[in-house]
């Protein structure tokens, strides 16, 4: 019993020390294709430490409300990562139902930065975050739809059971609905994590960004906590998808965690290539995109609950 | 061999719903010829194993009719028409799709209630034959474009020939064919029309007729 708990609290800890990664990855494919050497790999964690040893400054209109939004949301995401298993480590808090806790501790995420951006009383983040929830209001339903199919072909309640059955065999027998269900939760992944066909996390227009809009007033350690939450969200809903996707499980803790780790990377280098070969569609298109990921999970949960 | 029913089901739900989705009219004539190869290729999936010349028949009719006769016959009322795409539809894509997903939740729910004569090969096929037929006549009523119109009018006859196939398979050869026969007769007709109205109207947007009444 002992070493499971501690087999369990490895998995935050080991994302919360590899997440940052994740986004460098993915800026070298992308400097790798545009023909450019890129920033090291490391990067962002030299980001957030510069980030971390500055001061912050806080506009005279704000209240203690966005002072506290990075924390909580940090804090928010950190407990969400508490329900996730990742390859051979089991979840830190597994239950029947915490794929809804998850979904809504996502949510309560995105919330708070919501509210911290329309406390600063800027039109340009008022801007951001309405489009952030309205297309939050298409993501969820994809997200909650697709794990509702998921959990339908393995018959399990909790996230843990659900990865343990994708990887004992659901897909001999559901192979169809799951990969619906994975490409609903890539369009999902990238949606929610501003990545390129939806927001272009790079862009410095306001009047084009969605996600990057919002933190504009965020500066110094606040700017890095939330750095560092996106970087935690990127991850939590990749080892949603690997988890999912991982047809094959060996038993052996330290090779699940090798495969998981190597699902990981293969997912944000594909985020790369992704993002180098195609370009970010109009806004107008964006609620299209989301339906027809909606389209994807009712036609997975269709086809699985026939 | 259910797999593959399945999946071939699912292209068939997918092509409908890029159908709603898309306003290029050059990708939406495309993506109707799959749908309908897709269709073609349903009564050799279906029974797979006996390749009975009657099978062959069909589908290689099915296949030569939707794949190449009848898209070579739309492109080239599209090249005479100077339309590249649906610009102002009664309903926006996004809705359309919307209504798509609506749809086949209503063509499963239907399908559920519905007493089909006989075993149908798939338990999906009758929903999604359904949903077909529903989509095509949501095209025919939110599409402004004669060319459009003429595409729901393909795909509503796709959903019935996907719910002839499967349900119906003892149909006689002789009506299957003799259906093929009328869509092919309604597709070059309304070919010739749409020719016939862009020369009249210099426009195939069908909302323009209403200036025949003054």
């Amino acid at each position: 019993m002992e070493s499971v708990t501690i087999a369990a609290f490895l998995h935050p800890v080991l994302a919360a020390a590899l997440a940052p990664l994740l986004p460098g990855v993915i800026n070298r494919v992308k400097a790798f294709f545009a023909g450019r050497t890129g920033p090291s790999l490391l990067q962002p964690y030299r980001d957030l430490a510069r980030l971390l040893r500055k001061g912050a400054v806080f506009s005279p209109t704000t209240t203690g409300l966005f002072q506290l939004a990075p924390a909580a949301g940090l804090a928010i995401t950190l407990v969400a990562m508490a329900l996730l298993p990742a390859g051979g480590f089991p979840a830190l808090l597994p239950f029947p139902g915490d794929f809804l806790l998850l979904v809504g501790l996502l949510a309560l995420a995105r919330f708070i930065l919501i509210l911290a951006a329309l406390d600063t009383g800027s039109s340009f983040e008022g801007m951001g975050a309405s489009r952030e929830a309205a297309f939050a209001v298409l993501s969820e339903p994809a997200l909650l739809l697709g794990l509702a199919a998921a959990v339908r072909v393995s018959g399990e309640l909790s996230l843990s059971g659900i990865m343990a059955a994708a990887s004992a065999g659901a897909w001999t027998t559901a192979a169809p609905a799951l990969l619906l269900v994975l490409g609903s939760l890539l369009a999902v992944f990238l949606t929610e994590n501003a990545r390129i066909p939806v927001d272009d996390p790079n862009t410095h227009l306001e009047l084009t960004m969605i996600h990057e809009v919002m933190v504009l007033d965020h500066s110094g350690p606040d700017l890095a906590l939330i750095e560092f939450g996106a970087a935690l969200r990127l991850w939590v809903f990749g080892a949603l998808i690997v988890g999912l996707a991982t047809p094959l499980r060996t038993g052996v803790p330290l090779a699940d965690a090798g495969i998981f780790l190597a699902g990981m990377l293969a997912l944000v280098g594909f985020v790369g290539v992704l993002e180098s070969a195609i370009a970010r569609l109009r806004l107008l298109r964006v609620p299209q995109f989301l339906v027809g990921a909606i389209a994807f999970s009712v036609l997975a949960l269709v086809l699985v609950l026939r | 061999m259910t797999p593959w029913l399945d999946t071939l089901m699912v292209l068939v739900v997918f092509t409908s719903l890029k159908l709603l989705g898309s306003s290029r009219l050059g990708s939406c004539i495309r993506t109707a010829a799959f749908q309908g190869v897709l269709l073609g290729l349903l009564p050799i999936v279906a029974h797979p194993g006996s390749l009975a010349p009657r099978l062959l028949c069909m589908s290689a009719a099915a296949i030569g009719l939707k794949g190449i006769v009848f898209p070579w016959l739309l492109f080239r009322a599209l090249r005479g028409a100077r339309v590249r795409r649906e610009v102002e539809p009664f309903v926006g894509y996004t809705s359309s799709l919307l209504i798509g997903v609506l749809a086949l939740i209503a063509a499963l729910w239907a399908a559920r209630h519905l007493r089909v004569p006989g075993r149908p090969i798939s338990p999906l096929l009758v929903p999604v034959a359904l949903s077909t037929m529903l989509v095509g006549l949501f095209l025919i009523i939110s599409r402004k474009k004669a060319l459009s119109q003429v595409l729901g009018y393909l795909v509503f006859e796709n959903g019935i020939y996907a719910f002839g196939v499967g349900v119906a398979y003892e149909a006689p050869l002789l009506v299957e064919l003799g259906v093929l026969l009328d869509v092919f007769v309604a597709v070059f007709v309304m070919g010739i029309a749409i020719f016939h109205i862009r020369r009249e109207f210099d426009s195939i947007d069908t909302t323009r007729l209403e200036t025949l009444r003054y």
